[in-house]
């Protein structure tokens, strides 16, 4: 016990001296935040729109406004004829055309269908399929007032061209109802940068003592290898925890991330993962033997399975069936799942039980891997 | 430590190595490097497992109890390797609590440690702030913080000034007087006189053994002669062909000779140097060094 303790004190003494390190392990995670709270955004907001409008109707400026006000697009100007369409969106100066056609107000009084064009730039398919989504809503929703109002059971008299509704959905999202992005991020950045700094910080912290020679003069004393990586790693672990919660709390601050559940799950798991992780990094320091080599696996071996497969950005469900199987010994994918159940679900643990006992395994293979080849590596 | 032996694959580093050192002796370990020193002395310490053979640290068997020798022993190895970001005292209590010691024996420890590498007062320095002398003695003050009765140096004195060592060789006299043993390796052979015995090891065989006048008495019946010529290269080139030389090496710019027998006249070579055209601005017999031991050994078993 003392000589976990003058492991810990030392390991602490070395990384208070190292203010760099330091500031990196607490800083650069609340800046991930940031960064990525703000700039890794799905929703799409602000899109330029034109309109052609050859109705000059009530009824038209009725919908190019259902448009402007439903808070997506922003109306750049009116156009006169189609010739400039081509231009504008070639220059990217305009993502999107609405072209209302001449006698929309006439054929809605009449009850008959009218076609309306939507051009959508298709240069980024993720941006353009979520504009379709939100011309073919606020159409869908003003084909339906304009119905309602007259009690016809006609259908939908105005439509996007192409598309015929035949069934119409009443989406409800439940737990992030805005369908904030930044929210559904969140959980999955926490594993994210703390999976990197655990599992770098470990690794780095071992491999430099083999490097500089002080795990030799190390191994000469009558220490054992656990005490000796206790000592090492409760710092680490200590910091990284109190990273993590900087996160949540910067994003309960920042982002209004709801904090539903309990804290106590949300600690124990967020303990569990850290665990695993640094598993992870002191298997990653018996097989490297510079800090460089750790470096990089490290960082390759925590950064992108959590930043790909874990579930964090690409839904794991649209993945081929291979690469799903591969996501499975992901711990973060696990992780991402309990926290989203506890922090913007509110769930108790017969949620998510399953994830935290694949938490679990992974932490204890990782744990028994790293010390055998620990062992073998001290003696 | 009897018959102890060292494979890696099938490249064996130590070989049958046998031998045994006295409480209070100051051992030294010449070779060059990869002759099998370091692996020798990671053996001893409990840090490799031997392949075959045994051998007694402080009477415990190293193979059977690695930890109780590691409790007995001292170990300071050429990098001195303390923890540069941390300061004097911060290094030396972190050694303490992994020897575990006691918090009062730590304190006594400390001022003793201190005082022994002249840094008393200077607790507070960043080791990596230390010149290498400092912290060469830090090191050593920390590998005998838990007063072992068997001290390890492997190259202890390397990249270190000359007065440096010649402090730290003080130090280690000081040990020996207090009936620590000491084993050190050095490629140093100047450092060497200070031990008390010394093994010469060979491609991981003992070569030699001995003290070091023992050791120099291979050249009992065979003089040297230290040339100083005006042209070193040449000189050494004709002496080696000269019939009453065996053989020759040089040492900085002056050439030594190993003459088959004690009767040869110095003189005589002189002039039949001159008779070359090649100045000689001295020639005289020299006591042999342990450098010349060292050679005449590595040469010997390198030919056999």
């Amino acid at each position: 016990m003392r000589k976990i303790i003058a492991v810990g004190t030392k390991e602490l003494r070395q990384i208070l001296r190292d203010k760099r390190t330091l500031l990196i392990l607490l800083f650069i995670p609340a800046f991930f935040l940031l960064l990525y709270g703000y700039a890794l955004n799905f929703d799409i907001r602000n899109v330029s729109l034109v309109v052609r409008d050859q109705d000059r109707s009530t009824k038209s400026r009725e919908l190019v406004s259902a448009f402007v006000n439903s808070g997506y697009f922003n109306l750049v100007g009116y156009l006169d004829s189609d010739r400039e369409i081509d231009r504008l969106i070639n220059e990217g100066r305009v993502r999107t055309v609405l072209t209302i056609p001449s006698g929309l107000e006439r054929r809605l009084a009449l009850r008959q269908p009218v076609i309306v064009q939507v051009i959508i730039d298709g240069d980024n398919a993720n941006t353009a399929s979520v504009v379709m989504g939100y011309a073919r809503a606020l159409i869908g929703e003003y084909s339906a007032a304009q119905t309602g109002s007259r009690e016809s059971g006609a259908g939908s008299p105005v439509q996007i061209a192409g598309t015929v509704p035949q069934i119409s959905v009443e989406p409800r999202v439940w737990y992030n109802p805005q369908l904030r992005s930044t929210l559904f991020l969140v959980p999955g950045l926490i594993a994210y940068i703390a999976m990197i700094t655990a599992v770098v910080s470990t690794a780095l912290s071992v491999v430099r003592e083999k490097e500089r020679g002080t795990m030799e003069q190390v191994r000469m004393a009558p220490i054992s290898p656990l005490p000796y990586i206790i000592g090492k790693t409760l710092p680490y672990l200590a910091i990284s925890f109190v990273s993590a919660l900087m996160i949540i709390f910067s994003a309960m601050l920042l982002f209004e991330l709801p904090m539903r559940g309990s804290w106590w799950l949300l600690c124990g798991s967020i303990g569990l993962f850290l665990v695993g992780a640094q598993a992870q990094g002191l298997l990653i320091s018996t097989i490297a033997q510079t800090q460089q080599v750790a470096f990089q696996v490290a960082l390759l071996s925590s950064l992108l399975p959590t930043m790909i497969l874990s579930g964090f950005i690409f839904p794991i469900s649209s993945m081929p069936a291979v690469v799903q199987a591969i996501t499975h010994i992901v711990p973060a994918r696990y992780f991402i799942v309990a926290l989203r159940s506890i922090v913007l679900k509110g769930t108790d643990i017969t949620a998510f039980w399953q994830d935290l006992v694949a938490l679990a395994i992974f932490a204890t293979v990782a744990l028994g891997l790293a010390s055998v080849r620990l062992r073998r590596e001290w003696s | 430590m009897r018959g102890l032996s060292r494979r890696f694959g099938s490249f064996v580093a130590v070989d049958d190595l046998s031998f045994s050192v006295k409480q209070g002796e100051i051992f030294g370990f010449l070779g060059a490097n990869g002759a099998g020193k370091s692996t020798t002395i990671r053996m001893l310490c409990g840090l490799l497992r031997p392949s075959s053979g045994t051998a007694l640290v402080g009477g415990i068997d190293v193979s059977r109890d690695p930890e109780g020798v590691k409790r007995r022993i001292g170990y300071m190895s050429q990098k001195f390797s303390l923890y540069e970001a941390l300061t004097v005292d911060q290094n030396i209590r972190f050694f303490g609590g992994i020897y575990g010691l006691s918090q009062e024996r730590l304190e006594a420890r400390r001022s003793f440690v201190l005082d022994m590498s002249g840094l008393t007062g200077r607790g507070h320095t960043l080791t990596r702030e230390l010149p290498g002398g400092w912290r060469q003695r830090l090191a050593l003050g920390c590998a005998i913080l838990h007063e072992p009765s068997i001290v390890f140096l492997d190259e202890p004195t390397g990249g270190v000034d000359p007065l440096s060592r010649r402090r730290f060789w003080d130090l280690i006299g000081e040990l020996s007087r207090q009936g620590v043993t000491v084993l050190v390796t050095t490629h140093y052979l100047d450092e060497a006189e200070h031990c008390h015995r010394i093994a010469i090891i060979q491609a991981g065989k003992l070569a030699a053994m001995g003290t070091a006048s023992e050791l120099k008495q291979v050249f009992a019946s065979r003089p040297i002669l230290e040339v100083h010529a005006g042209k070193p290269v040449e000189a050494m080139d004709f002496l080696d062909h000269h019939e009453a030389v065996e053989k020759t090496s040089l040492f900085g710019t002056a050439v030594h000779a190993v003459l088959r027998s004690d009767a040869v006249q110095p003189d005589a070579i002189k002039r039949s140097l001159e008779a070359q055209g090649i100045t000689v601005h001295s020639i005289g017999l020299v006591s042999p060094s342990l450098e010349d031991v060292f050679l005449d050994v590595v040469e010997r078993v390198g030919a056999a």
